[in-house]
């Protein structure tokens, strides 16, 4: 069992729940939803007290499963009425405890909302309800030759509604962008539970772009409903180039090159010598086990472009001094080298009882540095860690090894943790790149952000949820703790 | 600042005088009207007659390395700055923005979301934004996003600034991705009809071809390929038609809208609506853009029959440029959606000081 965080100190007690409310709650929310819908007893409730950062649990008063858009609206306004707090959850697969339930309030699970209204080839967009699965709309688009481009590396389960909340990313986004590029407008319930819509079928809005906004608020401003996506055709052909590297430097040169060069890839992976292993050991990859770094270099587009491309790049790479180079041949070597890339995350969680994964973001000439300083403090913490980076748009993810069982390894993993995001922020990046702040990163706000601009964000809170009952206690800190926060970087959580 | 990076020598910041007007202008209650390149005063928002914030000094590269495809101005700088800069270097603005004979700057542009042909395909200002530093409505100077390709720290203000004509704060840095130009481009061109050609470029945007501009007017469809140099070359042959030389300056003119279509005062209408929309002839003389997803539409036209044709359209349409400008120049919003622009508008400038009633009336 892990060792259980809970939000005490991030807004627990900031509504009177009592017992008459729990009653009254319960009461009403068997009204308008069936009893299968509700899951009161706790044992049931276990599957929701985490999302995939399973360091960060807690059980919440109910959680509710609505089938229909107008249960959905009628939960939020019950709670609404009741001052409950409530946390939206897609498929829980998100890594920052941005859906961990709070404890005083209900756990909103969309994963009914799962029906794909609408696909249309012409005008290449995708109508779906939030909690349809990402790759499943790029296997609805398929038959018209097209797909959704965002692709985190849990798209087979991931929902849409989590996409928009957490702007997900994935090894592609580097030329086809984030979920922000990709999504025209959405369907939302606002926290009184009125529809809006947001976005529209053109590419702009007018007034404000609360779309814009919307994506990446982590489930603070309001409840996803429906998203209506952009296709893109498939390209033509796609092809990967590995290379291995004796040095992390030399890789990281390499990829500054292939930018130099004025191409921009669908995706430039990095992975370190650990985090090659243990991709290769549980996808048989056909990594280079020996290289110190190694890059995977995805082209597409049409067959002269990618055959232009390739050979550009493979030159490069040779010039760059690679210790190895392969070009995958067909859709299936192409597909098992990313296998080891996508798998990367649970290959390294075999070589461990658990790892803690960070998300910063670095300008790219930093590589070296920052890998360097990590490698430094793993020696200074004594924990291992395997570096898995999205060295196109300067995305890192160290993993941290270590053992949850071990409530001193657990803190210095979170330190170690909190060490490279301040790190990050230092050489000119930022604390989270795509996973998002959640709770988890909450601590390492006031280092990204000043006091003025926290408050900036807590009045856009304000703006759409003045009672502050949408997602309590993520994303910003609740500004009242936030000098607090400044005075005590160090102090852990669960003191 | 690493190799290749370029940083403007006198730098012109001009950021604390700006805290100090917006500070004297709260404390005052006497609005103010942002201006710098003057460019688009009279272009897609309303007559804002608020005293007049001069940010044209407000100027300057504050970074720029090639090498992470980032570029940082204050908002002043002229776009025709930056792409020189960026030109030296082989990248570009890949949304492609309106220069306005050269006065356009970086700012207006954001504050005004334009992006030029090639949006459909490579991105508005809006979403190349990585970062702004901004000055609201209090007259703090506050910094979001960054200055790298992905943050997703705090709410995403930065691109809530697209199109929010100033309302929310006054620009004062912005951090931009920037892209490597193609290696190579072509122009297209074929005589068809309107319906015809909102069929045409969207039954080709549908393919895997390196298309990046798609434009219909009097008559004719043209489309613009660009590139690696092999994949443009087959897709012309592939496509046909009559293929235009480097002496072809509709694409510039087309997003400078200096194309004579554009031409006199009659009202401008732009109407931003779903790319497949049936083309409209009664709406008389058209251009349609951004593979059908922009059109344009000249002439004293009853505003709330276009804004139902906008609607029908699954969009929304803006009076551009001319015409009654005191009046509401957008779609309505509903009530929902209304509250809460205005709550943000508070959120940012509580006191209603900066462009005041310049997107809407009642913001």
């Amino acid at each position: 069992m892990t060792e259980q965080i809970s939000i005490q100190d991030q807004g627990q007690g900031l509504y009177p729940i009592t017992e008459q409310v729990r009653v009254e709650l319960l009461h009403r929310l068997r009204q308008v939803l069936p009893s299968d819908s509700l899951i009161v007893e706790q044992e049931s409730q276990r599957p929701f007290e985490c999302d995939a950062l399973m360091l960060y649990r807690d059980l919440p008063l109910v959680v509710v499963l609505p089938a229909t858009v107008e249960q959905v609206r009628d939960v939020l306004r019950i709670c609404h009425q009741l001052n409950v707090p409530v946390v939206a959850r897609g498929s829980g697969t998100g890594l920052c405890a941005g859906a961990m339930p709070h404890p005083e309030g209900v756990l909103l699970g969309l994963s009914k909302l799962d029906r794909i209204l609408d696909i249309d080839p012409l005008a290449r967009t995708a109508r779906v309800q939030s909690g349809v699965s990402n790759l499943s709309i790029s296997d609805a688009a398929a038959a018209h030759g097209l797909y959704y481009a965002p692709d985190p590396s849990s798209q087979i389960a991931c929902s849409i509604g989590g996409n928009v909340a957490e702007n997900s990313g994935g090894v592609h986004c580097l030329k086809y962008g984030l979920t922000v590029h990709n999504v025209l407008s959405l369907e939302l319930l606002t926290v009184e539970g009125e529809r809006l819509t947001v976005g529209s079928q053109g590419l702009d809005s007018p007034g404000y772009d609360l779309m814009a906004l919307f994506t990446g608020s982590e489930g603070l401003l309001g409840v996803v409903t429906e998203v209506t996506v952009r296709l893109l055709p498939c390209p033509e052909v796609a092809r990967v180039v590995m290379a291995g590297f004796d040095t992390v430097n030399a890789a990281g040169d390499a990829v500054g090159a292939v930018i130099a060069a004025g191409i921009i890839p669908a995706g430039l992976e990095m992975m370190d010598r650990l985090a090659i292993q243990a991709a290769d050991d549980f996808a048989r990859a056909g990594y280079p086990r020996d290289a110190e770094a190694m890059l995977l270099c995805e082209v597409d587009g049409t067959g002269e472009e990618v055959a232009e491309h390739t050979a550009k790049i493979e030159s490069l790479f040779r010039e760059l001094g690679a210790s190895s180079i392969m070009v995958s041949q067909n859709e299936t070597e192409r597909a098992l080298l990313w296998k080891g890339r996508k798998s990367a995350f649970p290959a390294v969680g075999r070589l461990a009882p658990d790892y803690l994964c960070m998300d910063g973001t670095i300008p790219r000439g930093q590589v070296s540095f920052v890998l360097n300083e990590i490698s430094r403090l793993s020696q200074q913490y004594k924990l291992r860690v395997a570096n898995v980076f999205h060295a196109g748009d300067g995305n890192l993810h160290p993993l941290i090894l270590y053992d949850a069982s071990d409530p001193l390894e657990v803190r210095k993993a979170e330190e170690f943790g909190s060490e490279i995001l301040q790190l990050s922020v230092q050489v000119g990046g930022c604390i989270t790149g795509e996973h998002g702040v959640g709770l988890e990163k909450l601590r390492q706000m006031p280092s990204q952000f000043s006091t003025a601009e926290l408050l900036q964000f807590e009045e856009v809170k304000h703006a759409f949820d003045p009672a502050l009952t949408l997602n309590p206690g993520k994303g910003v800190p609740i500004l009242k703790r936030c000098q607090e926060y400044r005075a005590l970087p160090a102090r852990h959580q669960h003191d | 600042m690493t190799e290749g990076s370029t940083i403007d020598a006198s730098p012109g910041d001009l950021s604390q005088h700006i805290i100090g007007a917006v500070i004297e202008a709260r404390s005052a209650q006497q609005p103010l009207y942002i201006n710098a390149g003057g460019s688009k005063r009279h272009l897609v928002g309303r007559d804002c007659n608020a005293r007049v914030l001069d940010v044209s000094g407000h100027t300057g590269i504050v970074e720029y390395h090639p090498g992470e495809l980032v570029i940082t101005a204050r908002a002043g700088t002229l776009l025709t700055r930056l792409t020189d800069a960026l030109h030296e270097h082989g990248q570009m603005l890949s949304f492609d923005p309106p220069l306005f004979d050269g006065k356009a700057t970086l700012g207006g542009t954001l504050a005004c979301n334009l992006s030029g042909p090639a949006r459909p395909w490579s991105g508005s200002v809006r979403d190349m934004v990585l970062g702004v530093q901004l000055i609201n409505g209090k007259g703090e100077l506050l910094n979001f996003g960054g200055k790298v390709i992905k943050n997703v720290a705090g709410y995403d203000v930065s691109r809530l600034q697209a199109g929010a004509l100033g309302t929310l704060g006054v620009l004062s840095e912005i951090s931009l991705k920037v892209l490597p130009r193609y290696e190579h481009c072509l122009s297209l061109s074929y005589e068809m009809t309107a319906q015809e050609a909102v069929d045409t470029m969207n039954q080709r945007a549908a393919q895997p071809k390196p298309l990046q501009g798609a434009f219909w007017v009097d008559g004719r469809l043209h489309l613009r390929l660009a590139g690696a140099m092999d994949a443009v070359e087959h897709t012309a042959r592939q496509w046909g038609g009559e293929v235009l030389g480097a002496s072809d300056t509709s694409w510039c003119d087309l997003r400078d809208m200096s194309l004579p279509f554009f031409a006199g005062d009659a009202p401008l209408w732009r109407f931003s609506i779903k790319a497949t929309a049936p083309a409209n002839t009664a709406l008389g003389n058209t251009l349609i853009d951004w593979c059908g997803a922009q059109r344009w539409v000249r002439g004293d036209h009853d505003s709330a029959v276009l804004r139902e044709t906008a609607a029908a359209g699954e969009g929304h349409v803006t009076l551009f440029r001319g015409g009654d400008r005191s009046s509401e120049v957008r779609s309505t919003l509903s009530a929902v959606e209304q509250r809460l622009q205005q709550r943000l508008k508070h959120s940012f400038d509580p006191d209603g000081i900066l462009n005041p009633g310049r997107l809407y009336s009642w913001l």
